[in-house]
């Protein structure tokens, strides 16, 4: 395997990783305070109705439009997907943002489940929905991410193995240790994600915008692929500025406005 | 229904997310890379190099705005 399909796996591998231990916990908190069947069912479903999506959404891309199409169009959204996620990992490392805790999200599901009234059928339809539904939305921005990285580096399986391999080892590590994945440093694998997904979304929608030339045909960067590398070595450098600028007490109502989020 | 509304919610979140100001960012960035395209101001090289260099100077002037001490 070449540089690329490496960096296509452990990019989706680890955007996957952090989306699952968030569904994990969602999952976790239905099933031991409510219904395990009840939660399994709704995660099954929401894995079934993930997979159609794929298939309808990445065949409707990928045969539908032109190549720089797609990279201006998925680039440019996977680019502001990256830099939202760019921007809370910033804020986070400069201790603007409250830190995303596992374990606090865990006892706000956890009472959740326990206010909710019980059910009278054989499925709990608040664990099944509640379940599905954190799949299902956590899911999405994994297929959306498996589907921009295999369509635009032309090597779907190649992104599919990468989110599965991230699937089955959350699903190992939550069933060996049976609580939250509170110890996994979530925050820094985001932060790693958002520089991977700010400089592939650079990069092919900067490509795409020769959509909009008379041949159509995609720009072309120097060093091609190289200039994937260059691009993140600069998000890494110009993130590590802000956070090295922003450490420095800010105002007092700046800091008032984001140290108490709470973020899901 | 419900779930309509948290599948709109989503991509909302996914697109505008905590700060609009990075969509427009980029969607500015990728204007003036479309304006100097148009204008034939440079070839692949240099049109790559300014969009590349658009994008990190439109995110860092969203962010600075976003950080910015409030005023009272």
């Amino acid at each position: 395997m070449d540089a690329a399909t490496w960096g296509l796996i452990i990019a989706t591998f680890v955007a996957c990783f952090v989306e699952m231990v968030e569904a994990t916990t969602i999952v976790m908190a239905m099933g031991y305070t409510r219904s395990w069947k009840s939660a399994l069912v709704g995660t099954l479903a929401a894995l079934g109705a993930l997979a159609v999506v794929t298939v309808f959404a990445g065949y409707a891309l990928a045969n539908w439009l032109p190549e720089s199409a797609l990279q201006l169009a998925i680039g440019g959204l996977l680019l502001i997907f990256g830099l939202q996620w760019l921007r809370k990992a910033i804020l986070r490392s400069s201790g603007r943002k409250a830190v995303h805790d596992e374990a606090a999200i865990y006892k706000e599901e956890v009472a959740a489940a326990k206010a909710a009234g019980q059910s009278t059928g054989s499925i709990d339809m608040f664990s099944f929905m509640v379940s599905f539904k954190g799949v299902f939305l956590e899911g999405m921005e994994v297929v959306f991410i498996v589907i921009t990285f295999g369509l635009n580096a032309d090597n779907i399986p190649g992104a599919s193995a990468g989110a599965l391999a991230a699937v089955v080892v959350v699903l190992i590590i939550a069933i060996v240790l049976r609580r939250p994945l509170s110890m996994i440093n979530e925050n820094l694998l985001k932060y790693g994600v958002g520089l991977l997904l700010a400089s592939f979304g650079t990069y092919w929608a900067v490509e795409g915008i020769g959509i909009f030339r008379g041949d159509r045909e995609s720009l072309d960067w120097p060093g091609h692929d190289l200039a994937i590398l260059g691009l993140l070595v600069t998000w890494l450098v110009l993130s590590r500025v802000f956070v090295a600028v922003l450490k420095t007490p800010a105002a007092p109502a700046a800091r008032e406005n984001v140290a108490v989020e709470v973020e899901k | 229904m419900k779930f309509l509304k948290s599948f709109g919610q989503f991509w909302y979140d996914f697109i505008i997310g905590d700060d609009w100001k990075i969509a427009v960012a980029v969607v500015l960035a990728l204007l003036v890379l479309f304006a100097a395209m148009k204008a034939e101001l440079f070839g692949d090289t240099g049109l790559t190099l300014l969009g590349g260099v658009a994008v990190v100077v439109a995110f860092a002037i969203s962010l600075a705005i976003d950080v910015r001490p409030k005023r009272r």
